[in-house]
């Protein structure tokens, strides 16, 4: 059997401009930062194994090889260290393969940082780059970016279902509501849906990116870093951390076509909800035991598609559950408690690893008073790649 | 103050210039922002809110505290002909301050756009409205304008898709140091307006009383720590 694995510590930088730091110091602040909340920075020489989440530094800094830099900046050596890069999933990735590294018994304490610096670039390469991730021939060159595919994509769901432009808006309100109490938040300013869907000033104050997306409707380009550190649970190391363990309950991943034309539906997400079915079914749970969750949201239509596919909300019905309130902190389902990838920011590579802290902190009672979820047993981050070609989902349970 | 004779001789000739109406936009956080041309008597208060930046040197606040710290104070000595000077308040206390000079009866120059409170497009709206001033008030068919930061770069230039005039008038320079000159005309601004420039008038009475008399700030995001005072 399987052990348990666990998280001990978590670190997190404030997301936004980091530009004038270098992308291993960006990580390692991070790093340090779970190091100091398991109990010390000494618990670095029990580390077996580090896993760097990173999408594109190679682009965004013209630097490689960042886990071998980390460990050396860290002063870590000799343990093993490797990059993970699986696009904006890249977070999530590495922390499954962090566990997948402790369950299959050649690791019992793994450390898992991740971070990305996207200012180092202006905005529209910064779009660019990320770009890349779609297919070559039939996508990237043709001028898709990620914004113009979610702009087709929230036409399309707005066609079918009936949802607003005013209803885009009212997620983007509730999670800068969230954001603006999140001492990590990029964007800490909560925003009102008169200024921004239906007063007079709100088409200019809210314009358009990629209609029907506006600028509410789309996460900034956000630099920073976290990191957790996992933990064999039935080690004898597990003791040597301070912090009561927060269990990996369920982890799952699932992939999809890369060619989003070649999907028989576009808005059926089928990664999205075959990672969390193969996570609930190892976590042995459902939806409804779900307390709360971080839901990719780089733009706010995916919130409400990840919400529709892990089970929250029927097909097409997730926006009403919004207009009911019923994913704001205090509601049915609390969904992105942080400020989501809208507010909190999306520095791609760290943005996994940056949920399943929130779910940590969450979990252990430790967020913001104002934006604690009320005795949480369960919380669930989908962390999504590409254009849901790559998707993991993982619940944490609090024992 | 006595004008005499030497000081009339350093003045520039003035251009008596139509006043900017005030108007009011609801910033995304729900702020009022009083929009309006400010008075000679303000200067105190303006360059008080600029003074702190010329620290900064990220995103460029530096340059275009202290270039705008010098066109306020030239506004205010009478050293720069027909200049204005916008500001939006809220509740009084400046978040933005933009500097513009009209040359000639068609002809604008933009001078500078500094945004004290980000992250709500504070910068932006002021920059339209000194567009609005230029095209709808003093009737001018082009400004010129350049930018001096990236940030800036990308707000006028690219999102308004300005004419870059660098190349096919070479002798055109704007006053600003000679970088590439770019021009907003009338055309340029009717295809824009809809998406740019947005805000109420008139200004209800008492949304405007509270921005006739402007605070400078207590506290900067771009000086993390810094407070009036200390």
């Amino acid at each position: 059997m399987a052990p348990k694995v666990g998280i001990v510590g978590i670190g997190h930088c404030r997301f936004g401009n980091s530009s004038d730091y270098d992308l291993v110091d960006v990580i390692a602040y991070s790093a340090n930062d779970a190091f100091e909340d398991a109990g010390g920075l000494q618990l670095r020489k029990q580390v077996d194994q580090v896993f760097v989440g990173n999408m594109a530094a190679g682009m965004f800094n013209h630097q490689t090889s960042v886990a071998s830099a980390l460990v050396s900046r860290m002063d870590m050596e000799p343990v093993p260290a490797e990059l993970i890069e699986n696009g904006p999933a890249s977070g999530a990735s590495a922390i499954r393969l962090g566990y997948m590294a402790i369950a299959s018994g050649m690791a019992d304490v793994v450390l898992v940082a991740a971070g990305e610096v996207m200012r180092s670039v202006s905005g529209w390469e910064a779009t660019n780059i990320v770009a890349t991730m779609a297919h070559t021939e039939a996508e990237y060159n043709m001028g898709l970016t990620l914004p113009g595919f979610a702009g087709m994509f929230t036409r399309l769901y707005m066609e079918k279902y009936g949802m607003t432009e005013r209803d885009l808006a009212l997620v983007a309100v509730k999670d800068h509501a969230n954001g603006a109490l999140n001492k990590y938040a990029h964007v800490q300013i909560p925003v009102t849906i008169d200024a921004i869907a239906d007063g007079e000033s709100a088409n200019v104050v809210n314009n358009y990116v990629a209609e029907p997306l506006r600028m509410y409707s789309t996460c900034p380009i956000s630099d920073g870093s976290a990191a957790v550190i996992l933990v064999n649970m039935d080690s004898p190391k597990a003791k040597l951390f301070k912090k009561k363990a927060i269990r990996i309950a369920g982890i799952g991943s699932a992939t999809d076509t890369h060619c989003v034309h070649n999907r028989k539906d576009p808005l059926v997400l089928d990664a999205v909800r075959l990672s969390s079915q193969i996570a609930y079914k190892m976590a042995g749970i459902g939806p409804k035991d779900i307390s709360f969750a971080e839901l990719h949201d780089a733009f706010v239509i995916f919130e409400l598609l990840n919400s529709e596919e892990v089970g929250f909300f029927e097909r097409g019905k997730s926006f009403i559950g919004v207009r009911n309130h019923e994913t704001e902190i205090g509601g049915r389902i609390p969904i992105n408690t942080s400020g989501g990838l809208k507010a909190k920011g999306h520095p791609v590579g760290a943005t996994g690893v940056s949920q399943v802290v929130e779910l940590v902190r969450q979990l252990r009672g430790e967020a913001e008073e104002s934006r604690q979820v009320k005795d949480p047993k369960y919380g669930m981050a989908v962390n999504f790649g590409g254009f849901g070609n790559n998707v993991i989902t993982t619940i944490l349970a609090k024992d | 103050m006595a004008i005499d004779e030497l000081e009339k001789k350093l003045r520039p000739p003035e251009i008596a210039l139509k006043p900017y109406p005030a108007k009011l936009i609801t910033l995304a956080s729900g702020e009022k922002m009083v929009v309006r041309e400010c008075r000679r008597e303000e200067a105190g208060a303006l360059l008080g809110t600029v003074y702190p930046l010329l620290a900064v040197s990220k995103d460029y606040y530096d340059i275009v505290a202290a270039r705008m710290y010098s066109e306020i104070l030239g506004w205010f000595r009478y050293r720069v002909a027909n200049e204005f000077v916008i500001v939006g308040a809220i509740d009084g206390v400046i978040a933005g301050i933009v500097t513009s000079r009209h040359v000639e009866a068609k002809t604008g120059m933009s001078l500078h756009t500094l945004t004290i409170k980000r992250g709500l497009r504070v910068g932006a709206q002021l920059f339209a409205a000194k567009m609005e001033h230029h095209i709808e008030y003093l009737g001018e068919d082009e400004v010129h304008i350049v930018a001096e930061s990236p940030i800036g770069f990308k707000r006028w230039m690219i999102e308004y898709e300005l004419e870059d005039r660098s190349a096919q008038y070479p002798g055109l320079r704007h006053e600003l140091g000679g970088v590439p000159t770019f021009t907003l005309t009338r055309k340029l601004w009717d295809a824009v307006r809809a998406v740019k420039c947005t805000g109420t008038r008139p200004v209800p009475p008492e949304i405007l009383k509270t921005a006739d008399k402007l605070t400078m700030p207590s506290e900067y995001v771009q000086l993390p720590g810094w407070k009036r005072g200390s």
